[in-house]
Order: C-alpha cells, then structure tokens, then sequence
C-alpha cells in the first residue's frame, strides 16, 4: 500500500515533465534538433533496438560486475581497516589518495593496460569509483557504534567477532546501502564515460558518441535512456534489498515520521 | 562472603602523557550480598568509572578489585554480573525478546529456554504483549525496561547501573524506581547505582556512598533505612531528613 502511494508521486511528476516536453517542442521547435521530444526518442529506440539493447547489456555487464568487485573490495577493507590498526593506517591513507585521482581521467589509461576494444579497462574504472563511498561509509558505520552497546557486549565477555557480528555490522548497514545507492548512479556515469574512451564498440558509450557524431541526436537520447534504465533498476534493487536486509531500520523511519 | 571488595583501588587514565587524568584515588568498599548501593557526586567524580572498575570494563591502576571473592576481570569472564545504561543500549535490528535473549544467546542457552526466560523477564518488567516488537516502537521508558529486562535475564547475583533513569521524565522515573525496588526484592539481587539525582538516591538505597571530585575519592557513605518502600515515602518526613543529609554531604564535597 505504503509502497504504491510512494510511486505514484514520481510517475504523476514524470507525466506531467514528459507532457511539458513535448507540448513546449511542438510549440516551438518543430525539427526537434537541440532536443528531440520524448515521441522521437522513444521512435528512435524502437528502431535501434537491437543495438541499444545489445548495448544495455554490455553496459549492464560492465556496471554490475563492477559494482559488485568495488562493494567486495570497499567492504573487505572496510572489515580490515576496523580490524586490524596497521591495515588502518596503510590502507586509509591509499584509499584517499586513490579517491584524489580524478579517476575518469584514467580511462585513457586503462585502456592502454587492460587492451583498447576490453570491456576490462571500463571495469576497472568502474571499481574504482565505487569502492571509495563503499570503504568510508561502511568503515563509519564499523566504527560509530553505539559505546554503551560495545560496553555492553564486554560485559558478557563476549569476543571481539561475536561484537563485530552483532553490533558492529549491523550498526554498519544503513551506511553501507546509502553508499550503495550513491554508487549505483556514479557506476553507470563511470562504465558510459569509460566507454567514451575504449572498450567494447557495441557498448552504450560508444552508440552515443557516433550517433551524436552523426547528427542522430533522437538515436543518442534512446542510448541515453537505457542507461538511465539500468541506473533505475539497479537503484530500485538495491532499496528492495535494503527493506530485505534490514527490516527494522525502515521500521526507525516510519516510526520517526509518525512522531 | 562479599559481592563486591575494593581494596585501595586507583585509576589514572593517559598516565604519564600530557592529558594525564587522575579519576579515582585510593577507593575502599565493601558491598554485601542484597545491599542496594547507590554511588553520588558532582560530574568528575568518577563515580562512573569506579562502576566500570567493577565491571572490569577498566583495569585499575594500582589495588584490587574483586566481585563474588574473585578477580573482577574473572568476574566479568563469568559473567557474574547484569548491567545496564543511561542510553537503553538495544540493538535496533533485534525484536524486544531477541535483546533479552542476547546474554543467553552468548552463555549458550538452547532456544526454547532462551524464550522462555525472555517471556518472564518480560511479565517481570510488565511488557509482556511487546515481545515480538523492535526498540523503535517503545517509548524511552519502555526501552529501558527492556534494558534492565535484559541485564536480569541470566539472574546475576550483582546488578550494575549507571544512571539508567537519567534520560526519563520524572514521572516514568518515579515509575520506573519503583519497579527496580519491586525486581530488586523480587530477584534479591545485589545493586550499585550511579545517579546524581540525591532524592533517587535515598528512595532506591540501603546505602547512599558520596563521592568527591578530581580526584575522584568517597566522602562519606550513608545508611539508608525507610523501611517498606512505596510511592507514600517520599512525603514521609525520614525521606526528606535523609535527601537533606546527603545534600549537605554533597555540598561539602563541592566547597
């Protein structure tokens, strides 16, 4: 019920904005060329769909793989920087050096590493991004817990992984899906912007480029969409997942706004 | 036998730096089997510390410190003693009857006993319909009915409290006093008591210990006898002969 009424706001916006759109085109420009209305995109990907799909899915790939290697490395350095003292201070400072790195800039580079038509050098790209939210916000919520808790935990003598288990992690998961949802959209920007560069040519990126390149700006703008498509979808599992995950934090939150 | 036996024990936190604290100085107590203990003073005066010694949650510096005629560090390794704190402390992501389990969930019980004591710890604090709820849905009150719920669940002899009331409004607090004194008669378990608030003090103890700051030190222990606590007490002219002992007590400390 809750859910339904939650959806109906965006989808009744999104009408409306797709409605303004093309109303405002019609009225004023009629050869759709800065901006093609959503009637000619959606004409457009119907057309190309077997190369935007095909394309959807190579992007699709290079995002959730590399969404998946960044969450397994953020959260593992995450688990070892709380744990362990020297990785903290070997690994924190890395991190946040490799987080200085403008990383897009890097895509030229990879390339050049991991082979100019691999999907690699976009992946790499991709984890690279994303494990830095990952790793701060999860070593956060590792380590702003709740003192009385730890204390608590002490005094039934309880090991130090006992207290990571029951106090540590969960305390950690909110921080750790509100980075995730961060990291979803920045992975889909770094796969695209990577594949601007190098990759696999059937890719989202480079359908873009050329079908701008060609003036085809209503077959760039289905492009654009179906990478919109997969950040939306992942961005919906990842808040299916948290409600899964974590029952009681969305508890916290409608409790919170009732009072 | 003595529940608790503090022998000359010091606490100086960051000895030798520069932020060198000295908490606690040369502290003596004793504490019998069923005594209700309250610790008092102004902040600074390690009353809160000296309870964490007890708990082993803190080495002390130099002296001894031992619960039940042991080590208070094997102590805390047998789990000789509940505690609970100023915040409820309740995870969150455990029902009301998960968090009461905890203790028991980490001393092994087999689930159906862990229910089962969760069930009548519950009827003892009086929420025995929010077994299957989760913190969020209590009030402050009620969450920390749970917390002392949970400090009991595993009937140690030596409950430890530090300033559990000091979140509550006055009324849930008045409440929530004398549901201690029903569990404590109940339970005849031993307490120590951290609070600054002189009247609580007086109204749960046998026996008030008022302590002085920096550094930390006891000033003077006063006994405590009102007889059969209830509500009707704390309009009883003993009551407030001995709040007003314990604050001119307090008031010296302070000077």
């Amino acid at each position: 019920m809750s859910t339904l009424k939650g959806f109906s706001a965006p989808i009744m916006t999104g009408v409306v904005l797709f409605g303004l759109w093309e109303g405002v085109l019609a009225l004023f420009n009629p050869q759709g060329f800065v901006l093609p209305a959503p009637s000619e995109i959606a004409g457009a990907l119907i057309d190309n769909w077997d190369d935007v799909f095909q394309g959807a899915r190579i992007t699709g790939y290079v995002v959730v793989s590399g969404l998946l290697a960044g969450i397994v490395l953020g959260v593992l350095a995450a688990l070892l920087v709380t744990r362990f003292r020297t990785a903290n201070e070997t690994i924190t400072p890395l991190a946040v050096a490799i987080n200085a790195i403008p990383i897009i800039a890097l895509a030229p580079i990879f390339n050049n590493w991991f082979g100019l038509t691999s999907a690699r050098s976009n992946q790499a790209i991709v984890v690279a991004l994303v494990f830095f939210p990952i790793f701060i916000n999860t070593t956060r919520g590792l380590t702003l817990v709740d003192r009385s808790q730890v204390e608590l935990m002490e005094s039934y003598a309880a090991s130090r992984s006992r207290i990571s288990r029951e106090v540590r992690i969960p305390n950690a998961m909110p921080f750790f899906f509100t980075a995730l949802k961060l990291s979803t959209s920045l992975a889909v920007i770094a796969a695209i912007v990577a594949e601007y560069f190098g990759g696999r040519q059937d890719a989202l990126g480079p359908l873009i480029t050329q079908s701008a390149g060609l003036t085809r700006y209503d077959d760039a703008w289905a492009a654009v969409l179906a990478g919109t498509t997969i950040g939306v979808v992942l961005y919906i599992a990842v808040t299916v997942l948290e409600r899964v995950v974590m029952p009681w934090h969305s508890l916290i939150r409608s409790h919170r706004e009732e009072t | 036998m003595n529940v608790i036996d503090i022998r000359g024990a010091t606490k100086v936190f960051n000895p030798g730096k520069g932020n060198q604290v000295e908490a606690l100085a040369e502290i003596d107590l004793v504490v019998e089997p069923g005594e209700f203990v309250t610790l008092i003073g102004p902040s600074g005066c390690g009353k809160s510390t000296l309870l964490r010694l007890i708990a082993a949650l803190i080495a002390p510096t130099t002296g001894l410190v031992e619960v039940n005629a042991k080590p208070a560090e094997q102590a805390r390794l047998d789990r000789d003693y509940g505690m609970a704190f100023q915040t409820a402390g309740l995870f969150d992501w455990r029902t009301v009857s998960k968090n009461i389990e905890l203790p028991l969930e980490l001393m092994g019980w087999t689930k159906g006993d862990r229910r089962r004591r969760a069930k009548e710890m519950l009827e003892l604090v009086k929420l025995g319909e929010f077994a299957t709820h989760h913190p969020s849905e209590l009030s402050g009150g009620m969450q920390q009915r749970v917390a002392i719920a949970r400090a009991l669940s595993f009937s140690p002899a030596l409950l430890l409290m530090d300033e559990p009331f000091g979140a509550l409004d006055e009324m849930t607090r008045e409440h929530m006093q004398d549901e201690l004194l029903r569990i404590w008669k109940e339970t005849e378990t031993t307490v120590v008591f951290v609070t600054h608030s002189i009247p609580e003090a007086v109204y749960l103890s046998t026996r008030v210990v008022v302590m002085s700051p920096r550094p930390g030190k006891i000033a003077s222990v006063i006994e405590v006898d009102l007889g059969e606590r209830q509500a009707l007490v704390r309009d009883d002219p003993a009551f407030h002969t001995k709040v007003t002992e314990v604050r001119v007590a307090l008031r010296k400390v302070e000077e």
